[in-house]
């Protein structure tokens, strides 16, 4: 009889926990976060959440945060990695509770930034200073602050492409593709990886969209029923050199059990010549060659293949925007670690990427690209919320695997098609779902 | 938590004896018997309160959720939804190539006939005194009790370029070099192959278990009239296992239906291995359509209803008995 009561008891609370926890908070107040004037004083305890698991564990973020107590010491800061950050974030953004720092996750449409967090100034001031700061723009006010942008091209195995004959950068897709068989004939190298398995470095291609034209608004142009697959358009350059390394057997043998941590290795070792992914692999791809005992020099970086009367261009895309939740108790506190972390902490150097700051020099790893003369394309974000939500209407994915996955089964024989029917075929979608968008 | 539900259960016993004491009828011992029996009634009520609160709140309620979502255009995160009426059921029944998926369930379909068949051969062999037998039915049983991510990491290597698979093979002579889960056919048998190699052990314990429940004097009896071991298959063990039969033919047929852990782990639905419940997640997760990809949830669920109820009706279930 009493344990009855009990256990009744204990479900009403839980049933009352459940309920509240449902409702959520009322309106938050839409002020801006901005930092606080007196850094002594600022206090309070900030949650930063971050995909980056592998820094809590190294004791990196404890480090960073020691340094910023030096500037804001009653500022206490806590991190909570998330090793799904994508799945985890989104489903905890249906609650007030998601941290007071957070990484804007992708499937956050951009209208709804004003929902979630806090702005962080006016987007004129915001973008003199800080690049990629259009991409989290609503309405004339900015909401995010990139941890850091990555350049894009393909890393390479200078060492093994030397040995093939082959030392400069090749300026057409033809050329790269003559090159990748001058690789597999001379070295018995795999010339290029596509990391079919794990899927996501297929969708460092679309970081390149930008690259083929040079120009800022690339990404822009796609908002709209334009067939961005038509003949000698971003897309279609792009798509077709993927297409042209795998129906020519430049790419490995069964993609389906690729795994990209062993390939780190393997082409540090010179047994796979290339791989298409974006600046900030090229600080791993030298550990890797470290470990393996090689030369981490011999890592390579190149421009999308395409010549143009500028020269060569690779484009600039910016990582994860670092948000303050609107729910925050703490703004003043979350905007200081932003601005420092982003600023000050020298987290984009170590990590050797494009710096957030537009005052801040390029990094060492890309040391080639400026020897160069490579012009670096800041892609505008203007319109990515409503190229997102096309993309999303017609269930392509740019941003996904899939697709280029299946590119990729065409041009091995696995799945039937031609790369015209197939890129027809996106096109029609693409431009049905536009319609449906714009409307 | 603890606290609170204490001082619950400590306000309920005091408030018990004090309300007897003012009751004006209390003493009578009529009322007591009324009383005894509205709360002997509502004994098992009250036991059923904890598995009822668990089952409502972890299952009915995010089901009605589901239900609720898939009439919206909710993308997950969103806190606006409209609702858009039975839009995404249209969707999903207009459009064929979100139905296509279902073909590849036909490979499992095929997989579960083999599982079943093997399953129960061992269960009868093994049922049988036989050398090793514990040892055998342990062998059977253990790749039910990994759990599915492992299997599926295990079984990529398996199928990998120069992997064990093709170790095996050349100690043989033979060297096919071909892509295992390369192309759509091949990648789907190995699939369903390793929903097998997992899969038999449960079926086999429950077919098992059936057998060994009927009682040993029906074998002596068939023996003494001269029954070979198929005969008592065929009219002892058969006909006795019937319901746990027609139990693992359901759970098949929705199993195979609703094929999840081992594509999504080994190709992630590439190659034309995608299922359909590897679609929806895909739907609610990259594309977020979460209204669409609910409204597919509600189809598969009402498509299994759907096969099961004229399973029933094909099969019904007759009371076994043997003696």
């Amino acid at each position: 009889m009493g344990k009855t009561r009990t256990l009744t008891g204990a479900f009403l609370a839980i049933a009352t926990l459940t309920a509240t926890g449902c409702s959520g908070g009322g309106t938050p107040s839409t002020e801006t976060a901005s930092a606080p004037a007196d850094a002594s004083s600022a206090s309070g305890t900030i949650t930063v959440l971050t995909q980056r698991t592998d820094l809590i564990k190294s004791g990196a973020m404890k480090a960073y945060a020691a340094e910023f107590n030096k500037i804001y010491p009653k500022i206490e800061v806590k991190f909570e990695g998330l090793t799904d950050y994508e799945g985890e974030v989104k489903i905890r953004m249906n609650t007030d509770k998601y941290g007071d720092v957070l990484m804007i996750p992708g499937a956050v449409a951009k209208n709804d930034y004003p929902k979630f967090f806090a702005p962080l100034g006016s987007s004129i001031e915001m973008a003199d200073k800080y690049r990629f700061s259009d991409k989290s723009e609503v309405n004339g006010k900015t909401y995010g602050i990139a941890q850091f942008g990555t350049a894009n091209g393909f890393v390479y195995n200078k060492a093994l492409w030397k040995k093939a004959g082959v030392t400069a950068w090749p300026s057409t897709p033809e050329e790269f593709l003559s090159d990748l068989r001058a690789v597999k004939s001379k070295t018995g190298a795999i010339p290029y990886y596509t990391n079919f398995k794990d899927g996501w470095p297929l969708v460092q291609w679309s970081a390149n969209i930008g690259s083929v034209t040079c120009s800022e608004e690339a990404n822009n142009k796609l908002a709209g029923p334009v067939s961005p697959w038509k003949s000698g358009s971003e897309l279609a350059v792009i798509d077709t050199l993927l297409f042209d390394i795998v129906k020519d057997g430049l790419s490995e043998k069964d993609p389906s059990t690729t795994n990209w941590e062993a390939s780190k290795g393997k082409l540090a070792k010179g047994e796979i010549g290339s791989m298409m992914v974006g600046s900030w692999a090229i600080s791993q791809m030298r550990d890797a060659a470290e470990k393996a005992g090689k030369n981490p020099d011999d890592i390579g970086y190149m421009p999308v293949p395409v010549q143009r009367e500028e020269g060569q261009c690779a484009t600039l895309v910016s990582d994860y925007q670092q948000a303050v939740n609107i729910h925050s108790e703490h703004k003043e506190a979350a905007r200081a670690w932003i601005d420092w972390f982003t600023e000050k902490s020298g987290y984009s150097a170590k990590e050797g990427a494009v710096p957030t700051l537009k005052s801040a020099p390029m990094p060492d790893t890309l040391k080639e690209f400026v020897d160069n003369d490579v012009t670096f394309v800041e892609r505008s974000e203007s319109k990515t919320g409503t190229v997102n939500e096309i993309d999303n209407a017609a269930e392509i994915g740019l941003n996904t695997p899939d697709y280029r996955q299946k590119l990729i089964d065409i041009a091995r024989g696995a799945q039937k098609g031609s790369v015209e029917s197939y890129f027809a075929e996106l096109d029609k979608k693409w431009d049905e779902a536009a319609k449906t968008v714009g409307s | 938590m603890t606290e609170t539900t204490e001082a619950v259960s400590v306000k309920t016993h005091r408030a018990t004896p004090q309300r007897r004491g003012t009751s004006p009828t209390g003493g009578s011992p009529r009322t007591r018997r009324g009383r005894d029996r509205a709360l002997r009634r509502a004994t098992p009520w009250l036991f059923l309160l904890a598995p009822l609160a668990l089952l409502i709140t972890f299952t009915y309620v995010p089901v009605g959720n589901m239900i609720y979502y898939s009439f919206t255009d909710w993308d997950g995160i969103s806190p606006d939804r409209n609702f858009t009426g039975v839009d995404n059921y249209v969707q999903i029944f207009t459009r064929p190539e979100i139905f296509r998926v279902f073909f590849v369930s036909f490979y499992y379909l095929g997989a579960s006939v083999v599982q079943i068949a093997v399953a129960l051969y061992f269960a009868t062999v093994l049922s049988f005194d036989l050398r090793f037998r514990n040892l055998f039915k342990g062998l059977l049983f253990f790749p039910y009790l990994i759990n599915g991510v492992a299997i599926g990491f295990v079984f990529l290597y398996f199928f990998q370029d120069g992997g064990t698979l093709d170790t095996v093979l050349s100690w043989f002579g033979q060297h096919p070099d071909h892509a295992w889960l390369g192309d759509p056919t091949s990648a789907n048998t190995s699939l369903a192959g390793v929903s097998v190699w997992r899969y038999t052990g449960l079926n086999f314990v429950l077919f098992l278990g059936a057998i060994q429940s009927i009682p040993g004097e029906l074998y002596e009896a068939a023996q003494l009239d001269g029954a070979t071991r198929w005969e008592q298959f065929r009219y002892i063990i058969a006909p006795s296992i019937r319901p746990v039969l027609s139990l693992s033919v359901i759970l098949a047929i929705s199993g195979s239906l609703a094929v999840f852990e081992i594509p999504w782990i080994m190709t992630g639905g590439a190659t034309g291995t995608s299922t359909f419940v590897i679609q929806t997640v895909k739907l609610a997760f990259q594309f977020n359509k979460t209204g669409l990809a609910s409204a597919a949830a509600v189809v598969l669920l009402l498509i299994i209803l759907l096969i099961t109820w004229i399973q029933r009706r094909l099969v019904p279930d007759e009371k076994v008995d043997l003696v």
